[in-house]
């Protein structure tokens, strides 16, 4: 699947839900179960420093395409961090460097991704792209 | 007695919703709401007298130097200043500090002392800890013990004849502790050091009276007590703001200038470099009259109400934790729950409408004291209700629900 396919499909999945409440309850579920990033890699290296929470994110390149763990200390910022995951991770370089989050808009999760918001999502992206771009040059 | 529902009248932001909730706002010690009388202050200056002030000789300079000046004896009474020109306008409290700070450059030489609480906000840390790296003074710290109150048997160890400056914040914005400044202020003296208080969480509850503390430097910003941003005062005591050098340089804070020379004016131009926040100044002391007419003693009863109202029913809430356990405390509770994080319950919350801060609240060292990334901060308000407490009671129990 393209990443646009991926988000479209989490569009689908939440346009289901018919409040915030939902909404909330399925991301705080996400960040409940997955298994995001290996302890080792939750190292002081990997960790972007929110003012409100921290995010911890590792990359590696399997098969031309890169894979990602991450992890937060909150767990709606995790359950973001899953969504945000399972749409670049498992991608080639190439398409990760191209693609938007546009889609959070329309899952109501816009304030999420604010720069203002400190949670360390916005760094996280701009870290996403940052392994992206230099998987990108080592396949060159 | 004070009537809460009358005294909401006066607060349009009160009636508005916020994710389609109404409104609870328990983020006051971040900064206060504006009553409509502040507010009419502000539309009053722009429609009918805003001109720049001291230097006009038309009729517009003049009414707004008048009001201008008027309001520095608002501030100077409400404070109990012995003069008015004791009384500099600033941007707000941190600007207060780094004036202060700035002018003890000069008067400080390498091993001399300062000392600050474990309890202080980062604007009350970063400034002295600057003025230590210019001067090659030291920095103290004044411990605090589990309930978040400073041990004073510690801060009489730290005083000796290098200690020049005492610095401590009335009031902790992270936990609500309101310090003994009075003894603080009379065992620095008796070394000859200087003290400032930081007074920006102390001012929107009691009405401090500078002479009585005998305090040196005492600052606060409008923002907390119902006035506008952008605008507070720095208390400074005539001998010692005669000492000060000027902080910065500028139009209105000189006699004379040529290229050879420059002659600084008295006080308390000295200090108000440029053209200041002239509106905010005028609101600032019609935010005092509005407090004033509530009176600090009805604010500081009803306030107390609530907190005792609120810490109860907090507490029957299954691992809740209060941090800030003083019996002298202001209606702030900084609290967390098991292991959930601050971040999570504070977002859950702004989606039933209720504002309250999460995180460090720019204490890092305390946050680092209780081993927490943070806290979630609810603090009240005159204008706040019981009512309003139970609706965040629920909207609590309810995330705690979600997040669990």
């Amino acid at each position: 699947m393209t990443i646009e396919d991926v988000q479209n499909e989490i569009i689908d999945e939440f346009s289901m839900f018919e409040d915030w409440e939902e909404r909330y309850q399925y991301m705080i579920d996400l960040g409940k179960d997955l298994p995001l990033i290996d302890e080792k890699y939750k190292t002081d290296d990997n960790i972007i420093k929110g003012c409100q929470s921290k995010v911890w994110v590792h990359a590696n390149l399997e098969d031309d395409k890169v894979q990602f763990t991450a992890d937060s200390d909150a767990i709606i910022t995790k359950g973001i961090i899953a969504i945000l995951i399972r749409t670049f991770s498992n991608q080639h370089p190439k398409a990760i460097i191209e693609a938007n989050t546009d889609f959070i808009d329309q899952i109501g999760l816009k304030e999420h991704l604010s720069p203002t918001r400190a949670n360390g999502l916005v760094s996280m992206i701009k870290q996403l792209k940052m392994y992206a771009i230099a998987y990108q040059t080592q396949l060159k | 007695m004070l009537n809460v529902q009358d005294i909401r009248k006066d607060f349009p932001i009160l009636n508005r919703k916020v994710n389609g909730k109404p409104l609870i706002y328990f983020d006051n010690a971040a900064t206060s709401q504006t009553p409509q009388q502040v507010i009419d202050v502000i539309v009053s200056y722009y429609s009918n007298y805003n001109a720049n002030i001291h230097r006009g000789v038309h009729s517009l300079s003049q009414e707004a130097t008048d009001a201008y000046e008027k309001a520095r004896i608002t501030i100077q009474k409400h404070f109990n200043a012995k003069e008015a020109h004791e009384i500099i306008y600033t941007s707000g409290t941190t600007h207060g500090i780094n004036l202060v700070a700035n002018g003890f450059s000069s008067l400080l030489k390498k091993g001399d002392e300062i000392i600050v609480s474990a309890l202080e906000h980062h604007s009350n840390i970063v400034p002295w800890q600057m003025l230590c790296e210019r001067t090659g003074a030291v920095l103290k710290v004044i411990p605090m013990n589990e309930d978040g109150e400073l041990i004073l048997a510690d801060f009489d160890a730290l005083l000796n004849e290098a200690t020049k400056l005492v610095f401590v914040n009335h009031i902790s914005n992270a936990l609500g502790t309101i310090n003994p400044i009075e003894y603080i202020i009379d065992r620095a003296h008796s070394v000859g050091a200087a003290v400032l208080v930081d007074g920006a969480q102390s001012c929107p509850h009691l009405k401090p009276d500078v002479q009585a503390l005998d305090v040196d430097f005492y600052v606060c910003s409008a923002h907390k007590i119902c006035g506008p941003t952008g605008v507070g005062m720095l208390y400074g005591k005539e001998e010692w703001l005669k000492k000060l050098p000027p902080y910065q340089g500028g139009g209105e804070m000189i006699a004379e200038v040529s290229f050879e020379k420059t002659t600084y004016a008295g006080l308390p131009h000295k200090f108000e470099a440029g053209t200041p926040n002239i509106c905010g100044g005028i609101a600032f002391a019609a935010a005092l009259d509005y407090m004033n007419a509530i009176g600090f003693e009805n604010i500081a009863a009803y306030e107390n109400e609530l907190l005792s109202y609120a810490t109860e029913r907090l507490l029957q809430i299954d691992d809740l934790k209060i941090f800030g356990t003083s019996e002298e405390k202001t209606s702030v509770i900084s609290f967390n729950v098991g292991t959930i994080h601050p971040y999570d319950i504070g977002t859950i919350l702004d989606k039933m409408g209720v504002a309250v801060r999460t995180g460090h609240h720019c204490a890092q060292p305390i946050m680092d004291f209780f081993k927490i990334p943070g806290t979630i901060r609810a603090s009240f308000m005159f204008y706040n209700t019981k009512a309003e407490i139970d609706a965040f009671v629920v909207a609590l129990k309810k995330a705690i629900m979600m997040l669990s």
